[in-house]
């Protein structure tokens, strides 16, 4: 190979998506996207200037959290979302087993497939939030519904994953137990649960994390929760307690997320 | 599996053995025992006449919202785009700062054990357990109502989710490739661009959709605290009571996140 061979077939990075016409078609789209998009922000640079201040002063209330002055809200705030937190876990998940069931294919048939598909999909649609406005209009102000909200929105997320993984498991260890002339329920118990078991614990302890993370935004409409508290906090510029609630719902979420790894790491 | 050996001399087969069975027989009912006293409480704090009356109140709602007052949606379309917009910009911002990050908190790839890989994951973990609406609420009382907070509310709501599943793919990366470029005599930086930067690509793309499909459901109710989007609707007519406009908007939203939610599946399953 000679020298002007080398210099003229120069090596490039082969670009990610092969075709260039889609490639360039969909640079440009995301370009003239964004220009539209930042063209209908309006700004009101005044304002967040004025509100810069008030920012440094949250920041700085992080270095001196007040967990004393409102202490006792804090505590019954705390208690009442980590109470909401296991319940609706709990109920959750009891509801999400038949539903991920009924919403794998390889187990169940079309209609109840279709039915418990629907469920999910309502339920992952609704953010927490709406759910939670229309049940506290429907149950009334306190920790019910937020109970309810939580464990709703616990099916779609459970139930969904626990059908996948259904739908994934060893067909020919299932295929063994139903060799033995087992009846459905025996088939299911020792074909099929035992291939889920650990990864459905590991998603219940996850969900469980998430709850919390949930439940303490659930005050904001009215559904029972730390969130309440955060909010009249926020409301009196009381930004020292607000930081101490906010640094302590951080510390829960961290000490659940090591408690799962420890239980997953168990398991597997 | 155990085996026991009855009064017969019959051999026995079980699961487990006896030990084992009664730490489980004890961890259930300590589980059992918790969950019953937390229902308690909440059963305490709840007036049961309203929740007995509930079916009746929710057909009276449905009554009231049912024909959903279809020429509303004129005024819709701005906050849609608006909630759209908040949802991609967000996501564009995060991902701008979770990239750093992430290449901070994969073990293989950051500068210092202690003084990066550490602020990272700190980063990273309070990001992810404050949720956006609390974000939110912050941002409208520092930097006043509208679009600006609710975009950046979401931007640090999703930088530690980005980063954490963008850490994790780095850290999952083929380390032969990296030896191979390294081999050749590159330096940090082209080691970066050639060997870490194409493996990670895939999941990176993947991340980013499935983040933006998250965000759509997010933005959709930061207007409820004042942070611009549909939600600022919603809060309106549920503040006046206007039941055929909230189901209007509900069945918007509804429609958003579904499609929002097929655009996103079905990128994942062009890159992966």
């Amino acid at each position: 190979m000679n020298a002007s061979m080398t210099a003229s077939r120069k090596w490039r990075k082969p670009p990610m998506i092969k075709n260039p016409l889609m490639r360039w078609g969909l640079i440009s789209g995301c370009l003239i996207y964004l220009v539209l998009a930042f063209g209908s922000f309006d700004v009101n640079w005044a304002r967040v200037y004025e509100g810069l201040d008030r920012g440094w002063q949250f920041i700085l209330a992080f270095s001196k959290p007040d967990f004393l002055s409102r202490k006792s809200d804090i505590i019954d705030g705390m208690a009442e979302s980590a109470i909401m937190t296991i319940t609706s876990t709990a109920c959750g998940i009891l509801i999400s087993i038949p539903i991920g069931l009924g919403a794998a294919r390889n187990i169940a048939p079309l209609p109840v497939y279709l039915v418990c598909r629907g469920v999910i999909a309502i339920s992952r649609a609704l953010h927490e939030i709406i759910v939670a406005i229309l049940l506290v209009a429907i149950f009334g102000f306190g920790p019910f519904a937020g109970f309810v909200t939580l464990s709703f929105a616990t099916i779609g997320f459970l139930a969904k994953l626990l059908a996948e993984d259904i739908e994934d498991t060893d067909r020919s260890q299932a295929e063994a137990i139903k060799a033995t002339g087992a009846s459905w329920w025996q088939w299911v118990t020792y074909g099929i649960q035992p291939q889920v078991m650990p990864r459905l614990i590991g998603l219940s302890m996850y969900r469980l994390d998430i709850n919390f993370r949930e439940s303490a935004i659930l005050g904001l409409v009215g559904a029972g929760g730390i969130g309440a508290t955060l909010n009249t906090a926020f409301d009196r510029y009381e930004f020292d307690t607000a930081a101490a609630i906010i640094i302590m719902i951080i510390v829960i979420v961290m000490f659940l997320e090591y408690l799962s790894g420890v239980i997953r790491a168990r398991l597997q | 599996m155990a085996v026991s050996i009855n009064k017969n001399g019959q051999k026995i087969w079980a699961v487990r053995d006896r030990n084992a069975q009664l730490t489980r027989w004890f961890v259930y009912f300590v589980t059992v025992a918790v969950i019953m006293y937390c229902w308690q409480t909440i059963s305490e704090a709840t007036t049961w006449f309203f929740v007995l009356d509930a079916p009746r109140i929710a057909g009276d709602i449905g009554g009231r919202a049912m024909p959903p007052k279809w020429s509303y949606i004129n005024e819709l379309w701005k906050p849609l785009w608006d909630t759209i917009n908040i949802a991609t910009i967000g996501t564009v911002l995060s991902l701008i700062i979770a990239v750093p990050v992430a290449f901070m908190a994969a073990r293989n790839t950051t500068p210092h054990q202690k003084l990066c890989r550490a602020p990272a994951l700190l980063i990273i973990v309070s990001s992810r357990s404050i949720n956006s609406l609390i974000w939110a609420l912050l941002l409208v009382a520092i930097i006043g109502p509208g679009i600006f907070a609710g975009t950046i509310a979401i931007a640090l709501r999703s930088i530690g989710f980005c980063a954490k599943l963008l850490y994790e793919a780095i850290e999952e990366i083929d380390e032969k490739q990296v030896e191979a470029i390294t081999a050749t005599g590159a330096s940090r930086w082209q080691v970066m661009a050639y060997a870490i930067v194409p493996q990670i690509m895939p999941s990176f793309a993947g991340i980013s959709v499935f983040r933006w499909d998250i965000n759509i459901r997010e933005s959709t109710v930061l207007g409820l605290v004042g942070a611009g989007g549909i939600g600022l609707q919603m809060q309106s007519s549920l503040n006046v009571l206007a039941w055929p406009q909230v189901s209007l908007i509900l069945l918007v939203i509804f429609a958003a996140v579904i499609l929002s939610e097929m655009v996103s599946a079905k990128v994942r399953a062009a890159i992966i």
